[in-house]
């Protein structure tokens, strides 16, 4: 069996013919070729995965092809607009939120969820909100320190954060 | 890991849905968020030969206040149920125990139905759908049913549904003016599921407890609730020490769990350490 979906990612619509049992992950990979979005755990753990769907950070390793059938994605590789980094990316980059950068993707799309939520988090609530993001490296410090740098230049610049809705 | 084939089918009504289950019978599975049906297709713990999708049907996706009930449909997010201003004005033990599960890409996925129906012994709902003293609303066949949540969780993984019923709605009464509740858990550190949870409700009446409801998950097969607990606390002024003593009597007579995590005796020792700290937060909100 195979069913047609049509999904809009990072603003361009494909239409493809799918097993029912593709997951999204391998949908955006292996299909489309994006693989900014990285498989870690599998089983819905580490968050490498994430992407945004309609505006909802999903691990897409635990999320069917079919069931984006109609929906906006939005990945790592739709954040930089005109060749300007996201300022989540910015912060990624000055406050060394990164060490091998495997992590790297989800962690800017569930930290895009946080700030879309909630514009000017606390360390407390930056790290209840990154939960569900597992990395290896960093100890995590510098990755809420790159959070706070996001919030702190959307605040400055009035910038709404993309993707959401 | 990929999930062994299936075939796909997308309602978009519960009618729909409830004669595709008819048709395909018990070898197709019902998804919902698929955050607790996928892993386990992955795993090939569960291989079905068939999907139906009632992520769909937005008739089942709601937070309604209807007089002195509030009515969530069965697909409705943890997140929409922790986020929501009416279930936490309302309701506030089911917007607290949504905002335990998981983690925040989880909660936007999963469901309030899907996790009640899955039934896992270690799930953050059940407790707190026991003390809120819920209903289970489930359509089928034979028209709707209402199920009271004592009566819904029937084992591991076991609930009173039948295989051709879809659950719809979950009814939960508003606890009255004077009530304060609680849901804390002793998360696992890895899954951050609940090796013991448990949701406390007290209703006061001059400064004593007009009623005591307390419910655990994780501790056994099924979540319960804890009769002895609650009659140790009516009647009682929920003051530290009556809530210490009574809270002695949690998880007895019952068979816990036992796994590499966490012996039968030390969920046994968790359960006394939760309820007398759940009944704590409740006793003070309940003003």
């Amino acid at each position: 069996m195979r069913v047609p979906i049509s999904v809009t990612v990072n603003g361009t619509v494909y239409h493809h013919e799918v097993e029912p049992r593709l997951l999204l992950v391998y949908y955006l990979r292996e299909v489309l070729g994006l693989t900014g979005t990285h498989i870690g755990c599998d089983t819905s753990n580490c968050g490498a995965c994430t992407v945004m769907m309609n505006g909802l950070a999903v691990k897409s390793c635990t999320v069917l092809a079919v069931q984006a059938n109609g929906a906006e994605i939005l990945t790592v590789e739709g954040l930089a607009r005109d060749g300007q980094l996201h300022p989540i990316q910015e912060g990624f980059w000055e406050e060394h939120g990164l060490q091998c950068g495997y992590c790297t993707p989800g962690m800017m799309i569930a930290a895009l969820q946080l700030l879309q939520r909630n514009p000017d988090p606390s360390e407390a609530e930056i790290r209840h909100a990154l939960e569900g993001n597992l990395c290896r490296c960093t100890g995590y410090q510098h990755i809420v320190n790159a959070v706070r740098y996001a919030a702190r230049k959307m605040k400055e610049s009035g910038a709404m954060p993309v993707g959401g809705r | 890991m990929i999930p062994a084939a299936f075939e796909y089918y997308a309602p978009a009504t519960v009618e729909e849905a409830l004669q595709l289950l008819r048709e395909l019978g018990p070898e197709a599975k019902l998804l919902a968020g698929g955050h607790s049906l996928l892993p386990m297709m992955k795993l090939r713990l569960s291989t079905p030969k068939a999907l139906v999708d009632i992520g769909r049907i937005p008739d089942l996706r709601y937070i309604r206040e209807e007089g002195n009930t509030l009515a969530i449909g069965a697909t409705t997010t943890h997140w929409m149920i922790e986020s929501s201003e009416v279930v936490r004005n309302r309701v506030p033990l089911l917007a607290e125990a949504a905002g335990r599960i998981g983690d925040v890409q989880v909660r936007n996925m999963g469901t309030i139905g899907g996790s009640l129906a899955h039934a896992d012994p270690a799930a953050d709902y059940p407790a707190a759908i026991l003390a809120l003293e819920a209903e289970i609303v489930a359509q089928g066949p034979r028209g709707k049913r209402s199920i009271p949540a004592a009566e819904f969780f029937k084992g591991l993984f076991t609930t009173a549904l039948e295989p051709d019923e879809l659950l719809v709605e979950v009814r939960i009464p508003v606890p009255v003016e004077k009530s304060g509740a609680a849901y804390l858990k002793f998360p696992h550190p890895a899954s951050g599921f609940a090796v013991v949870g448990c949701a406390a409700l007290l209703t006061l009446d001059g400064g004593r407890c007009q009623k005591a409801r307390v419910a655990f998950t994780g501790v056994t097969e099924k979540a319960f609730r804890d009769r002895a607990v609650e009659d140790a606390l009516t009647g009682k002024a929920p003051d530290e020490k009556t809530i210490a003593s009574a809270s002695q009597k949690a998880a007895e007579g019952v068979e816990p769990l036992s796994d590499i995590f966490a012996s039968a005796e030390y969920r046994k020792h968790l359960a006394k350490v939760f309820a007398r700290r759940a009944l704590m937060a409740a006793a003070s909100r309940a003003h």
